[in-house]
């Protein structure tokens, strides 16, 4: 059940619904996302989850619903539409091309040109250098293709990148799911700073800690419905494992 | 924290194929110069770069097709109908200049027809590309019912054994087509998403890439180069055959590869690709020289395909083992 509308939201999934042949994968979903907030959205295998950023990253169509962005209203999204709106996603399988190198991965889609075509790879480098600095990643050699990066620093260019693209909305599909304990530390406090530095955030995560470390709503799926929203004042991570695993 | 970032270098070696391949041809041009001495001179060289110089055209657009995990089996058939295409409008009063642009267009045509089957369609590249190798072989073999065109006008003949002082067009032809394929892979998006095409198609396609536009556009540009590549063989022989360009698709994709162009995407190299042309040229001339039989240019070129692309490979897969 929902309990009241969100103010100030950048995003809403207005009665979202989606099957795949038989299967309903989204059934009349709401959810506001909160501007320069954290949302979460936590739920089992299968409740839904990377469907609903599927259809918010454009990567997917909704059979029905509305999707608002920053007030305006659309049937449905599209990748480059989401990127016209300043949605950037971090997916699970952090979609880099392994043969391109740290600044070709966080320019991609992006380019920067000189004279109107001619790719300007130093201005490219020079930004990427100093995004990295910004985000205090450490990968020292900027030529290296990304599929020779360890698995942490690959999921930190994939941030980089999204961070960098994303003017407005960052979501996060299992953001630490590869990463060892160090590099999930650093990973949460980036992911906590971006609020103040103007983002607003989506998680999904199976990790109820980082969660409640992370999120100021969080949203339950079960299903493919929204089954309760809370803030994280108000509840446990014992009681949201209880929750997700016995549903409503 | 200071961060310093290492923007020169990528911390792992260097692909060898280029330097490999350049070490072979330099090795195997010392060897033959020595057997003989007609190697070297310049007529010589005019003619291996003459040759070479159709396979190079077409192996440039390859190398493009190839970066994206594609392949065009259908640029041998491609050259066959261009020229069957020039040959139609030259007998029926064209200008020569005419007919050839409308020509190396049409190559575009049927390559951006390859395009949208591969990418519209989602239709395996391999599939469609044999489709089409004996759609436009057909079409040739129809509309000629077999026979060749002649009787071109003799001005007609310059593209393709003409002089340009003590060089031949198609080997001019040939070096602005390598300048344009490394300058459009290196210094435009749409090289570069050739690349990530390969690399990761979902990739580009999720940062609102349109992914279907570069895939055929590629597609076209193959075909281009193969109406290029018609339009210098009709010139060179002075006639449309209809069988011209038959299992030319294997010696441009056997180049690509040799030169290092990745089949599984993501890498190309125009330069391999020219070194691996000329190794080939070379090798073809090499036993020619030595009076050994065309039979056996076959068998060896494709040893030494086998051999070449295994020890890339084998390289390539110690290279990632060390950095995981």
């Amino acid at each position: 059940m929902i309990k009241g509308k969100i103010e100030n939201t950048f995003a809403s999934l207005e009665n979202i619904s989606k099957s795949f042949g038989k299967i309903n994968a989204l059934n009349n979903v709401n959810i506001d996302i909160e501007k320069n907030k954290i949302t979460a959205i936590v739920g089992d295998n299968g409740s839904g989850k990377s469907t609903l950023i599927k259809i918010l990253s454009g990567s997917l169509k909704p059979d029905s619903g509305n999707i608002y962005i920053d007030g305006e209203n659309y049937k449905y999204l599209t990748p480059k539409l989401a990127h016209e709106k300043g949605i950037s996603t971090v997916y699970q399988d952090l979609s880099l091309d392994n043969y391109r190198d740290v600044s070709g991965n966080i320019f991609l889609g992006r380019e920067l040109t000189k004279y109107g075509f001619i790719l300007d790879y130093e201005r490219m480098e020079d930004e990427t250098e100093t995004l990295l600095k910004d985000l205090d990643i450490h990968i020292p050699y900027f030529k290296t293709p990304v599929g020779y990066l360890s698995g942490g620093q690959r999921q930190s260019v994939a941030i980089a990148r999204a961070i960098f693209q994303g003017k407005n909305l960052i979501i996060f599909d299992e953001p630490t799911a590869a990463m060892g304990v160090k590099e999930t530390k650093a990973t949460n406090e980036l992911i906590k700073s971006l609020p103040d530095r103007g983002f607003t955030v989506l998680v999904i995560s199976h990790d109820m800690h980082q969660v409640l470390h992370l999120a100021d709503r969080i949203f339950i799926m079960e299903h493919g419905e929204i089954i309760d929203n809370v803030s994280k004042t108000n509840i446990t991570v014992m009681d949201l494992m209880e929750r997700i695993s016995n549903g409503s | 924290m200071d961060i310093k970032y290492d923007k020169k270098t990528s911390g792992i070696e260097k692909p060898f194929t280029q330097l490999f391949l350049l070490g072979v041809l330099f090795i195997l041009i010392i060897f033959l110069s020595i057997y003989s001495p007609f190697f070297l001179k310049w007529n010589n060289i005019r003619n291996i770069l003459d040759h070479a110089a159709l396979q190079l055209i077409m192996a440039i657009g390859m190398t493009f097709v190839i970066s994206t995990r594609g392949i065009d089996l259908s640029v041998g058939s491609t050259v066959a109908l261009t020229g069957i295409f020039i040959g139609l409008l030259l007998k029926a009063g064209f200008p020569i200049f005419l007919s050839s642009i409308l020509g190396v267009l049409a190559g575009g045509i049927l390559g951006t027809l390859n395009g949208i089957l591969i990418s519209k369609l989602k239709i395996a590249p391999y599939v469609v590309t044999i489709g089409t190798m004996s759609l436009y072989r057909g079409l040739s073999l129809v509309i000629t019912k077999g026979q060749p065109i002649y009787g071109f006008p003799v001005e007609f003949t310059y593209f393709g054994k003409g002089d340009f002082g003590r060089i031949n067009p198609p080997i001019i032809l040939a070096f602005s087509i390598i300048l344009l394929g490394a300058f459009l892979l290196r210094y435009t998006k749409w090289g570069q998403y050739a690349l990530a095409l390969g690399g990761n198609e979902e990739a580009l396609r999720r940062v609102g890439v349109s992914v279907n536009f570069y895939k055929t556009t590629i597609y076209t540009f193959s075909g281009l180069t193969a109406g290029l590549a018609g339009l210098i063989l009709t010139s060179r022989l002075n006639v449309a055959e209809p069988n011209a360009g038959f299992m030319l698709e294997s010696d441009i994709i056997a180049a690509v590869i040799l030169g290092g162009t990745n089949m599984k995407g993501g890498k190309a190299s125009i330069s391999g690709t020219v070194i691996a042309c000329l190794l080939l040229a070379v090798i073809r001339n090499g036993l020619t020289i030595l009076s050994i039989s065309s039979y056996y240019q076959q068998l060896l070129i494709g040893i030494i395909i086998i051999v070449s692309v295994s020890i890339s490979e084998i390289r390539q897969g110690k290279q990632i083992r060390i950095y995981n």
